[in-house]
């Protein structure tokens, strides 16, 4: 009988990536639900270290596969690490980060395993009768959704995107079990040969740690007219994102995107500023706590989502609210 | 180079939008697109081929007899062949069920690289790549932003959110293409009257690929996910909105809600 609830943990340069401590977090809420473990798949180079901290979010067990071969994400021996934990342990649902890594990892998994697997979802539950996990995601650009079953296949596998789930607070007083998984590797297994690595250069900022984002879209105009936009985000310490129009008009960079086709944010406070808030956009931004909106046209959809809308033109608004704000905050000092 | 490309036909869901009374999709005279990473998919094929003496582009869509459309704009963009893999037998699959059928397809055919695009606009899985790939035993390298040939081996570009892999791959493989790989050129005149007098669309029904797929695997039946519900999203509800008022009452009362929420 299937059972536990398995999170592929994914890192890099042996660092954990956010969205596996945020798949435990739900991972912990599911396995509650049903009675069940959580367990993790930590798998790379050099990466035990990180065990506990994947405990201590909400793990039951991991479980550590370490080789060189593992230093670098490739298709083959990732794909060979997780069948084999799969294969040897029959877990119940297993979840993987709908990042470039994951959605390159679980479909070729789940082809070898022969199960199901449901891409970018954005909410999991257990049915109530069945117990079978409910896997909630968008499709058409965002436009409907749909909720998918795996009813006759095992284990129930999905990707969820990065940002969506929220990650549990580190508990200090939990404990749990750490296996270690000795997986022999051939020559074989590395079928391509990775010639170089090449770090992204720009200062990576990534959007979806911010708790302050400061977005622009089409109402902005201009690549010189996003400097307001930027000052106000400094004078709030947050960073600048944008819609899929300012990224297609070359004003910002790609990975500041929000959106459908970009990130997925939940900030403290997410200001739209000249965004009209297509249906694309919303589902990248809906779930921050609190979401304000500048727009000129009073008819803009953002405004239906909003928790304060403020119709008028950002030009005037902008500077002065930069100003107003960094007027308290020197009092503040 | 024998180079065979998978597209998919799907509505420009750009263009889709919601009926506000009934809430539910408006499909009509939404336009039918190949899928733009898909379509930077047959460029960069095309590209491959005029780099190597005496390459093919065969280009390969599942979908309704419709999907025709779009393996001609393949065809009038240089492609060599066309083959459509339609049968009712295929409907309602999911990514299992679409790679297996897919798979089955390309098994018919010599490849020395299959290229697919990473995700389709209306599903957006990113799965039937990877899918063909491991139900054909090739290796894959997915997201590709440059391609380039050394021999008899592949030179591929691969992203990720904050690096890139330059990697070396021999064929035959499979590649998912970014559609940042290849500006797609357009048809020309003569590309158009050629696709539709001089080259062909075979069609692939059950029939053509029976004896290389297994029944239990293909369409609703083989698929190992179910929809079990859809529906149009409940929009966040809208809270209060100023309208009226000067610029200095506007950014006092943004102030206001600002403090109240302790951001500053």
């Amino acid at each position: 009988m299937s059972k536990d609830i398995y999170v592929f943990a994914e890192q890099r340069d042996g660092k954990l990536q956010k969205v596996g401590i945020e798949l435990v977090g739900k991972a912990r809420e599911l396995a509650d639900d049903l009675g069940e473990k959580v367990v993790v798949m930590l798998i790379g180079s050099d990466v035990k270290r990180n065990a506990e901290k994947l405990i201590k979010h909400g793990a039951d067990k991991v479980i550590v596969v370490e080789d060189p071969m593992l230093k670098e994400y490739v298709t083959e021996p990732y794909t060979k690490a997780v069948t084999k934990i799969i294969n040897e342990n029959d877990p119940n649902i297993v979840l993987y980060g709908a990042s470039a890594i994951g959605r390159d990892l679980a479909p070729r998994v789940a082809s070898r395993v022969h199960t199901g697997l449901t891409a970018d979802c954005t909410k999991l539950d257990i049915d109530e009768e069945t117990k079978l996990l409910l896997m909630t995601r968008p499709a058409f650009g965002g436009n409907i959704m749909a909720t998918i079953v795996c009813e006759n296949f095992s284990p129930q596998m999905a990707t969820v995107r990065p940002g969506v789930m929220k990650a549990l607070p580190t508990d200090n007083s939990r404990t749990g079990e750490i296996e270690e998984l000795k997986i022999e590797f051939v020559e074989a297994d590395m079928n391509v040969k990775i010639r170089q690595v090449i770090m992204s250069d720009k200062k990576a900022v990534d959007i979806t740690e911010a708790k302050i984002l400061v977005s622009g879209g089409r109402g902005v105009g201009s690549p010189e007219k996003f400097e307001m936009l930027k000052n106000l985000a400094e004078s709030l310490n947050g960073e600048i994102s944008s819609s899929r129009v300012a990224v297609e008009s070359g004003w910002v960079d790609h990975d500041r995107q929000v959106g459908q086709t970009g990130k997925t944010v939940r900030p403290d406070l997410y200001m739209a500023c000249g965004i009209s808030g297509a249906i694309q956009h919303v589902a990248g931004m809906e779930g921050s706590e609190f979401i304000l909106a500048i727009n000129k046209d009073e008819n803009a959809p953002i405004f239906g989502v909003a928790d304060l809308g403020i119709v008028g033109d950002i030009n005037t608004i902008l500077p002065k609210l930069t100003d107003e704000i960094n007027r308290i905050k020197a009092e503040q000092d | 180079m024998k180079i065979v490309v998978c597209i998919k036909q799907v509505p420009d869901t750009t263009e889709v939008r919601l009926d506000p009374k009934t809430n539910t999709l408006i499909r009509d005279g939404v336009p039918s697109i190949i899928n733009p990473d898909d379509k930077a998919g047959v460029e960069a094929a095309l590209q491959l081929k005029e780099k190597v003496e005496g390459s093919t582009v065969t280009v390969i869509s599942m979908g309704p007899p419709q999907a025709d459309v779009a393996l001609r704009e393949a065809l009038a963009m240089g492609c060599d062949e066309g083959i459509l893999v339609s049968d009712r037998a295929f409907g309602g699959a999911d990514t299992w069920a679409t790679s297996h059928t897919i798979a089955a397809a390309l098994k018919k055919l010599e490849y020395d690289v299959i290229i697919t695009g990473r995700q389709a606009i209306d599903g957006d899985t990113a799965q039937v790549g990877p899918q063909i790939a491991e139900t054909l035993g090739l290796p894959q390298v997915s997201y590709a932003e440059a391609i380039d040939v050394e021999g008899d081996k592949l030179i591929v570009t691969r992203q990720y959110e904050d690096r890139k892999h330059i990697i070396e791959v021999a064929t035959p493989c499979l590649i998912t293409a970014l559609s940042e790989l290849a500006e797609p050129r357009y048809m020309s005149v003569r590309g158009i009257m050629d696709s539709y007098r001089e080259k062909e669309v075979k069609l692939f029904t059950l029939e053509e690929i029976k004896d290389t797929v297994d029944m239990s695997d293909i369409g609703l039946k083989g698929s190992c996910t179910r929809v079990k519900q859809s529906f149009t999203k409940q929009a966040k509800g809208a809270g209060e909105k100023i309208v009226d008022g000067s610029v200095d009452e506007k950014v006092a009362a943004i102030i206001a809600k600002l403090q109240e929420k302790y951001i500053i």
